[in-house]
């Protein structure tokens, strides 16, 4: 009988290790940053990677009110119907993303760079309902 | 079963003595069958029957792997779900296979110079703060850097029921950075006592809720909001 020891110590150890293991990793998710913004209604029918737009590098560089009243952005995620045509066309993304104020839209990856198959709506662990939540 | 395991027994024994110390270079060969090879390889597991409940087995197979000694009593005190502030490559939405994502900007590097908050919730950022510092300077116009918006400076003070300390909303920070419009009047209707704020319509994303909790610092930020302390009947003499 003494022989069946190590068994019961190895199946005690490994679901111990695997416990542990657990309790690290439980913890340590990445977490989209604050803000971040999932655009994926029509990008990934027409064959790009969804659009990620983070709140958090546009803020430092303009208020609030200049692309929720100038330009028109709606404060909900997913209320916007973005086309690139208006982008091109100088409207919505297009105010700013036009090689004068930002970088024009001939650079698709920097915008269209989220993983495939992600929703769209708000995303970083916010923590209220509502507008945003689709 | 005392069969198979028999010689696997011996087979430890032999390696027993010089497993404590010894087990950080590597076992020299020994001259016995091909079946060693796997068991000096994991000296921490293969002795620990051998010898008892010897806890120096232990011990050295947790510095080896790297992982910490009491990684078992790991208490998630701060209720912290995730890794914040990640670089894009490893936040799990950008796709890291995309030649664009290694360009963008990790959060962490832009906040470098802001004022931080103490929570770190959210952005972890004081914005607010960063702009009365002049560390950042947002446009207010899409075109005209120089263009200033209007401040309004005027506080609302609220009185919520039992001994939440009374809330007081400050204008002048919100017209920082935002139009009258951006708020009223689909928001709040901008006249005295025609808005029914509650903390459930905050949580289910209506008034503050709208932005705080998504962009702007999150509802468990409590005291920027409920920042004016209570006088309760009866507690007069009692500091906050």
């Amino acid at each position: 009988m003494t022989y069946l020891y190590p068994q019961i110590i190895f199946s005690k150890l490994f679901g111990a290790c695997l416990l542990a293991s657990l309790m690290l990793l439980a913890p340590l998710t990445a977490q989209a940053e604050y803000g971040d913004v999932v655009l994926n209604n029509r990008a990934e029918q027409s064959g790009m990677r969804p659009v990620i737009f983070p709140h958090w590098f546009h803020r430092i560089r303009f208020k609030c009110k200049v692309c929720h009243t100038e330009v028109g952005f709606e404060m909900r995620a997913g209320a916007n119907d973005i086309l690139m045509a208006d982008i091109i066309d100088g409207k919505l993304c297009g105010k700013c993303h036009n090689n004068k104020i930002a970088w024009g839209p001939q650079n698709c990856h920097l915008c269209h760079s989220g993983l495939p198959g992600l929703k769209t709506g708000i995303r970083g662990g916010d923590s209220t309902g509502g507008p945003g939540k689709w | 079963m005392s069969r198979f395991f028999f010689p696997h027994l011996v087979l430890v024994s032999v390696l027993v003595a010089p497993a404590s110390n010894a087990a950080t270079e590597p076992q020299p060969a020994k001259k016995g069958p091909s079946t060693e090879v796997p068991v000096v390889i994991q000296p921490g597991t293969a002795t620990k029957p051998a010898e008892g409940f010897q806890a120096p087995s232990l011990t050295y197979q947790t510095q080896q792997s790297g992982t910490p000694l009491n990684a078992s009593n790991s208490f998630n005190r701060l209720l912290k779900t995730a890794r914040r502030h990640q670089a894009p490559t490893d936040d799990g939405i950008h796709d890291p296979d995309n030649d664009g994502t290694k360009i963008l900007q990790p959060p962490l590097e832009a906040y470098a110079n802001l004022p931080r908050t103490a929570s770190d919730l959210g952005n972890g950022v004081d914005w607010v703060k960063a702009m009365d510092e002049h560390i950042i300077s947002p446009r207010w116009d899409i075109d005209d850097p120089e263009m200033q918006p209007l401040v309004m400076d005027m506080n609302i003070i609220r009185f919520p029921r039992g001994s939440i300390p009374n809330e007081l909303f400050p204008h002048r920070q919100h017209t920082l950075w935002l139009d009258c419009s951006n708020c009223h009047p689909a928001i709040f209707i901008p006249q005295k006592g025609a808005n029914q704020i509650s903390m459930a319509a905050n949580l289910l994303g209506q008034k503050c809720g709208t932005c705080h909790g998504k962009v702007s610092f999150p509802l468990s930020e409590c005291k920027r909001c409920h920042s004016q302390p209570k006088v309760l009947p009866g507690r007069e003499g009692v500091k906050p």
